[in-house]
């Protein structure tokens, strides 16, 4: 099962723009950043993504493999996979990244965030034998390229966000990864760590309110 | 549309986590896509399982990046997409669930004029239109989970405030309320909730009659 009824109803947003200041759309007003310098990792698996679009480039596919794969696997296997399924759901994870590669924006989400809702969706699917239901995209007219500018400014916010996730103290970061990588309900992991509810939902919070507030 | 009941940051997060059973995932999804400002929340949490992806590595078999490319090699299907109505009144998740508009819709009558659809998910929760003729009442129901209601058509109020297109109410087993849908247009919902279902007899059928469950 999932979140207990009462994790999950007891946050009401508090006015919605504390919760949007994580990762804030950057596109336009002065959000724009110069170019400072180039050749993060970030910009590099772009380069990398956008070589698959436009060039159906194995080379870069192979580089991308190299990095990601690893890591969806072992996000599958922490998420309840056997090895041999972890297996055939990262090969076909990765074949969606190629697949679907046009689709990748850059200005909208990070190459690791991208992966991310792949793996997280192929989860949902072999795992738990469920469909995703996913938003419709919305149309706001013709799909301009987006700007290079926008891009970088994006980046360095993923980079940011990245840093202060590793930057989380220990007990934090593990509440955050069972969150995402497990298929427990806060109750559950109470269980499995011997830790109170309460404990648990505070700290979660805690970790939540420091991304946010190394992202402001 | 102006919305002012969102989703919580706990559901946000356990959507983007993909730990949420499919009946929620479904009026998640369905309000994301009339709500802009959700949809950056939940952008916010898929940044941060995006982050967390950086942690620990499983070395991939001997040979796996060219099974991985031998897989591309395989034609893929393509899915057919189906043509949005000008006049939808759905979002494109909930069309899919439903096979098309709200025309499309099998309703059965639950009693006092309000009819309900249960859309097919997976059976750790359950998700159902439902139709409220305007200014009905809906008989006081307690939660005995956790029920999301989103409106998409029409408004209801109850104790707690006024629900109009695109807001979402989050109850637990706490609330009991008794909605009543505003009087000139019909009300039309999409509720999930994770109370398991029970048959087992009179009483849980007198208590629930208007879920009739």
């Amino acid at each position: 099962m999932f979140q207990d009824s009462d994790t999950l109803v007891e946050e009401k947003p508090r006015g919605c723009t504390r919760a949007v200041g994580m990762l804030k759309a950057v596109r336009g007003g002065k959000a724009k950043l110069r170019v400072s310098k180039d050749g993060t990792p970030e910009a590099h698996w772009v380069a990398c993504m956008q070589a698959i679009h436009s060039a159906s480039d194995r080379k870069a596919f192979a580089e991308l493999f190299r990095h990601f794969a690893p890591r969806v696997k072992a996000f599958l296997v922490k998420s309840g996979a056997d090895m041999s399924m972890a297996e055939e759901c990262t090969q076909e994870v990765m074949a969606i990244v190629w697949r679907k590669a046009a689709l990748f924006d850059p200005s909208r989400a990070s190459v690791a965030t991208w992966v991310f809702t792949i793996a997280r969706n192929r989860k949902i699917d072999a795992l738990r034998k469920q469909r995703r239901p996913e938003p419709e995209e919305l149309t706001w007219g013709p799909e301009a390229e987006p700007e290079q500018a926008d891009i970088i400014s994006f980046q360095q916010e993923s980079a940011r966000l990245a840093k202060a996730v590793a930057a989380l103290p220990e007990k934090q970061r593990v509440l955050v990864e069972q969150a995402y990588f497990g298929d427990l309900s806060h109750s559950e992991i109470a269980d499995s760590t011997g830790l109170p509810l309460g404990t648990i939902k505070s700290r979660l919070r805690l970790a939540l309110d420091r991304l946010r507030h190394a992202m402001t | 549309m102006t919305i002012k009941h969102h989703l919580t940051e706990p559901i946000l997060m356990a959507y983007s986590a993909g730990t949420l059973p499919e009946a929620f995932s479904l009026v998640v999804a369905t309000h994301l896509s009339m709500c802009e400002e959700c949809r950056a929340r939940a952008a916010s949490y898929d940044a941060v399982g995006g982050a967390m992806l950086d942690g620990a590595t499983l070395d991939m078999d001997e040979g796996a990046l060219e099974a991985t490319l031998a897989l591309l090699e395989a034609p893929v299907e393509r899915p057919i997409k189906a043509d949005v109505p000008a006049d939808a009144v759905f979002p494109g998740p909930l069309r899919d669930y439903v096979g098309g508009d709200l025309d499309a819709v099998q309703w059965k009558a639950v009693g006092g004029g309000v009819r309900q659809a249960i859309l097919p998910t997976s059976k750790d929760a359950s998700v159902r239109l439902l139709h409220i003729p305007a200014g009905m009442a809906v008989p006081d129901h307690g939660h005995r989970g956790t029920e999301l209601t989103l409106v998409l058509q029409g408004a209801f109020r109850d104790e707690e405030d006024r629900f109009g297109p695109g807001d979402v109410e989050v109850a637990n087993e706490d609330l009991t309320h008794t909605p009543v849908a505003e009087e000139g247009m019909d009300c039309i919902c999409l509720a999930a909730t994770d109370a398991p279902l029970r048959f087992s007899g009179l009483i849980p059928r007198l208590a629930q009659p208007f879920l009739r469950i």
